[in-house]
């Protein structure tokens, strides 16, 4: 509950969820952290910035105040194409593929570790 | 299998509802309104702090509180991150605060009286804070979840901070450690209203905890950081301003007293001691930042100009 605001008696729990803006705003970006040396960028969340520049250097000072990252990356979040859950289906189940699986293969035990 | 059965059947699991999957309209809802308010807590927490930043009695603590008043900004980035996957924007929720349209935690509605308040509040809010985060890290939104622990590992950044700064305190001059006295007896009670309502009167707790967002309930969170707490104002040699706290050694627990529920309420609505000074203050902020806005854009625009 800690910081959430309970209903007051009299009160609607519905929240509003949007309001009109007087001026445009800054576009969103999407932040991506390479933690040290030797693993891939990792997602770590979103910011908004007016260019690429200011992105960057938002991204340093919200994700990596403690020396986490290595390496950032910042992308457009409006660049980003997905394939998103509901899709799975336009794909055949991989499941019906066994023979991709190196575990589907007997190897005699005496040939030892393959 | 239907769409709600597989958000089901991913909730049985423990697994992690993510942005692109169909969730219930009401679980979206009740996340949008939770992490809307959190996020908004934790901008407006900067206030009571930022308060003693230029008042910090040595250039150690002055750079330690401005480090930690960066991390609730920090803080609130995240959770507006996470709280946008939802689908709602972040200019749109930080409007709607600023019209009064969405609160945030009333403990941000008290005032910040003396230097001893900084450490108070880091042992007891962020210790608080912390009890119901540590929890959050198992909420079954995956983004919201995510933010907590990276939050978490902060917070023991800002527990500590205090809780040391009270020790220096405390075994400082009569005068110090009565302040930090003075201190607990101020936010001890509206700490404990952090947790909210006792479970017999909190209308949307059973439905969390179904949809696995809240795990564990008010009392039993309140209940955790009273036992938690206890043992360390005793070892500050404080003394928790309860008459009716005591150790029951059949429930394992501390007994205490009943919080005030009227001052609950009345801080809740808007009627605490700084709700007008906190909001007139945050758009005060952002009204003068307009203008940083608008040259970030137009300098974004000229630059792209420059390129094509
Ligand atoms: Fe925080
Ligand atoms: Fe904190």
């Amino acid at each position: 509950m800690t910081y959430e605001v309970p209903v007051a008696p009299g009160e609607s729990a519905e929240l509003e969820e949007t309001a009109d803006l007087a001026t445009e705003v800054w576009p969103m970006w999407e932040v991506f952290v390479r933690a040290r040396r030797g693993i891939s960028h990792v997602h770590i969340g979103s910011l908004h910035a007016a260019d690429a520049e200011a992105a960057l250097q938002n991204a340093r000072d919200v994700y990596t105040r403690r020396g986490e990252g290595a390496s950032l990356w910042v992308v457009r979040s409006s660049e980003i194409n997905a394939f998103e859950p509901d899709d799975i289906s336009d794909y055949v189940d991989a499941n019906e593929k066994p023979y991709r699986l190196a575990t589907t293969y007997e190897i005699p035990d005496e040939v030892g570790h393959m | 299998m239907t769409l709600e059965e597989r958000f089901d059947v991913i909730l049985a699991a423990e697994d992690k509802i993510e942005p692109a999957d169909w969730m219930p309209d009401d679980y979206r809802k009740t996340l949008i309104r939770q992490i809307a308010q959190h996020a908004h807590s934790e901008i407006i927490g900067m206030q009571p702090e930022g308060n003693w930043i230029s008042r910090a009695p040595t250039l150690h603590r002055k750079a330690i509180l401005m480090a930690k008043v960066q991390d609730e900004a920090g803080h609130g980035l995240y959770l507006y991150s996470a709280a946008e996957t939802l689908g709602v924007d972040r200019d749109q929720m930080q409007t709607l605060l600023h019209q009064g349209k969405h609160k945030y935690s009333s403990i941000f509605n008290y005032p910040t009286l003396s230097w001893a308040d900084m450490g108070t509040i880091g042992w007891l809010v962020d210790g608080a804070a912390i009890t119901n985060q540590v929890m959050l890290t198992r909420c079954s939104y995956g983004p919201y979840a995510r933010a907590m622990v990276r939050i978490c590992k902060e917070e023991s950044f800002h527990q500590r901070q205090g809780y040391e700064s009270l020790i220096r305190l405390c075994s400082g001059s009569p005068e110090q450690k009565a302040m930090a006295q003075d201190a607990l007896n101020r936010w001890w009670w509206p700490s404990l209203m952090m947790f909210g309502p006792h479970d017999t009167d909190s209308t949307h707790t059973e439905q969390s905890m179904e949809w696995k967002i809240k795990r564990v309930s008010n009392d039993d969170l309140r209940q955790q950081f009273v036992d938690m707490t206890v043992p360390q104002a005793d070892y500050l040699g404080l003394v928790v301003p309860d008459r009716d706290l005591r150790w029951n050694e059949e429930r394992g627990h501390y007994d205490f007293g009943e919080i005030d529920w009227e001052e609950f309420w009345a801080v809740v609505k808007g009627n605490g001691p700084m709700n007008r000074d906190r909001i007139e203050h945050k758009v005060r902020a952002w009204d003068e930042g307009a203008w940083v806005r608008e040259a970030a854009l137009a300098h974004a625009a000229k630059k792209e100009g420059a390129i094509t």
